[in-house]
């Protein structure tokens, strides 16, 4: 796999909604260059027809009964948020002025 | 006193839960500036829990297997209306409106919370020094960390702030500080112990457990946290093991392995508290073992794709909008931004980063699904430990607690403080690591166990042989 450039982590970092300065770029894309030098052992791997694993023990499609249970109190989690409006979580506009 | 021994005295009659807390929140007031162990005390919650207990003695009832303990939490876990940061910035004030299962099963068994822990932020990390909110110091040494990323669930007890504490271990971070502190720490088999109310790092890896100065307090811990929960669908469908009335069954007959991986690149005091441990389980009728299981190197690097891929997906939450920090901005995705930019610390930024990496398109087979079959392999490989050895032996952590900053410049150096307690994570399976002998400067060194999944019982006997031979009573 090619070496991680300035470039990679800069787009990373939008797809991860970070704002990074000039300086944080160059030192994550030093840190994180490391870190995936390191990966080279596995990335070398032959693991043709080796199985992914999720849960170790490999517990898989938990379901319940659809029924009615108690759950968080409205006011208590509306209390918490930065910004909440006739019940509901409030957030700055999301789409533009209608032409 | 022990969480036992305080437990039974509080049935008794001969203390109360309310004289315990007094008594916890004096070494608290005394220690807390200096060590940085507690980022938040709720005295108000803990007095009145207390009250319970003791208002269920006066009436004669069964206030439950840890009658008036208290146990420090580490911030990463839900307290219904108790401050709750994870160590971050980005939770600073917020106060979660459920409890994790963990904290109400001890409620139920008569346990008093009495504050959360100082951790790195959001577990990442293995010294404490990455929280938001400066390092906790080690007990021992002030100016060594504790380890992490429980440090400070780690050195509640070993300062005796209070007998018992919760961390969670999703790569080493019950068990590496707990050697760096010389204490009992114990990551339970995945799916033992329900997740509901940990704040998630790494979902298929995170596991909460134990902090005690004793095996059979940790013992008992286990045996009040553990058992199926509906609310986590990853929690194994079963009801707690016993564990306490098995922690004198010792080791004799039992094959343990002597695993060379989980002990090379160790330093020599390391090493040599490790051959101890290995004449103590034989002096105890163990047959010891030395053997090999490769895959264990390849665990720390299929662990830094692993639980930074899964964590880049857990901590896409912090959006500034219905909980914690928001920085405002003139539209929505803006204000994403700016709340996150502002919110994690750099290493935080720097798992997100490498997680989101390693799942972007072009990258997504050759690092996590890679790494995901990796996984596999060292499940195998345990597994065929596991027909030839009922136990595995090896160091806790390579080192004796370092430095503040020794390890804080180049963070592939901080990773490696996990290389021993990674493997047993990715395979889902339990370990403990007590305290056995010390090391450079007096400094208190843990030696590990590891079983297959669900061997715990068995886990806490061989390490409870430990205990007795390291001079335990």
């Amino acid at each position: 796999m090619a070496r991680l450039t300035r470039e990679d982590v800069a787009k990373v970092a939008a797809l991860a909604r970070l704002t990074l300065s000039d300086a944080e770029l160059d030192t994550f894309t030093e840190q994180l260059s490391q870190v995936l030098e390191h990966a080279k052992d596995i990335e070398a791997l032959d693991l043709e027809g080796v199985v992914a694993t999720a849960h170790p023990f490999g517990l898989a499609n938990v379901v319940r009964a659809d029924e009615l249970r108690p759950c968080l109190v409205r006011e208590e989690v509306l209390a918490m948020a930065p910004d909440a409006e006739d019940g509901r979580f409030a957030v700055p506009r999301i789409m533009g002025e209608a032409p | 006193m022990n969480a036992l021994e305080v437990a039974r005295g509080v049935r008794e009659g001969a203390t109360s839960a309310s004289e315990q807390l007094t008594t916890t929140l004096g070494v608290i007031g005394e220690r807390n500036e200096e060590l940085n162990v507690f980022l938040y005390v709720d005295q108000a919650g803990a007095v009145a829990a207390a009250r319970r207990v003791d208002e269920l003695v006066a009436r004669g009832e069964d206030p439950g297997a840890l009658a008036g303990v208290p146990v420090a939490l580490k911030d990463n876990l839900c307290q219904r209306g108790v401050a709750t940061t994870a160590g971050s910035k980005i939770l600073e004030g917020w106060r979660p409106p459920y409890s994790a299962t963990v904290v109400d099963r001890l409620l139920a068994a008569g346990a008093v919370p009495v504050g959360k822990t100082n951790m790195d932020e959001f577990a990442m990390g293995s010294s404490t020094e990455t929280s938001a909110f400066g390092p906790t110091r080690n007990p021992h040494d002030c100016t060594k960390v504790p380890g992490g990323s429980s440090g400070g669930s780690a050195a509640a007890v070993a300062s005796r702030m209070t007998p018992l504490a919760l961390g969670s271990d999703t790569g080493g971070s019950i068990r590496q500080p707990a050697a760096l502190c010389g204490v009992v720490g114990v990551k339970p088999t995945y799916g033992l112990v329900s997740r509901y109310g940990l704040i998630a790092f790494a979902s298929s890896l995170d596991q909460i457990g134990p902090f005690a100065t004793t095996v059979a307090d940790a013992a008992v811990v286990l045996e009040v946290i553990a058992g199926h929960d509906p609310m986590d669908s990853t929690s194994l469908p079963e009801p707690a093991p016993s564990l306490l009335a098995h922690v004198d069954d010792g080791v004799a007959g039992q094959r343990v392995g002597l695993v060379r991986e989980l002990t090379e690149g160790a330093d020599d005091d390391v090493l040599a508290s490790v051959e101890l441990a290995r004449r103590a389980l034989e002096d105890a009728g163990a047959e010891v073992v030395e053997l090999s299981i490769p895959e264990c190197r390849l665990g720390l690097s299929a662990y830094y794709l692993i639980a930074p891929a899964e964590a880049s997906s857990n901590l896409a939450r912090y959006d500034g909008v219905r909980y914690g920090l928001r920085v405002d901005a003139e539209d929505v995705a803006a204000m994403n931004e700016a709340t996150r930019t502002a919110g994690f610390g750099a290493e935080v930024k720097r798992r997100i980063m490498l997680g989101t990496y390693a799942l972007s398109a072009g990258y997504y087979d050759a690092y996590y699904g890679q790494a995901l079959k990796v996984r596999t392999q060292m499940i195998d490989a345990f597994r065929r430990a596991y027909r030839e050895v009922d136990l595995l032996l090896g160091a806790t952590a390579p080192t004796v607690a370092f430095a503040f900053g020794e390890k804080t410049a180049n963070p592939l150096t901080m990773y490696l403080s996990d290389v021993f307690t990674i493997p047993t994570n990715l395979a889902g399976d339990p370990a403990i690591s007590v305290p056995f002998g010390t090391g450079a400067g007096g400094l208190p060194v843990g030696v590990q166990l590891l079983g297959p999944g669900r061997s715990e019982a068995r886990l806490f006997a061989a390490a409870r042989v430990l205990e007795l031979a390291n001079g335990g009573a």
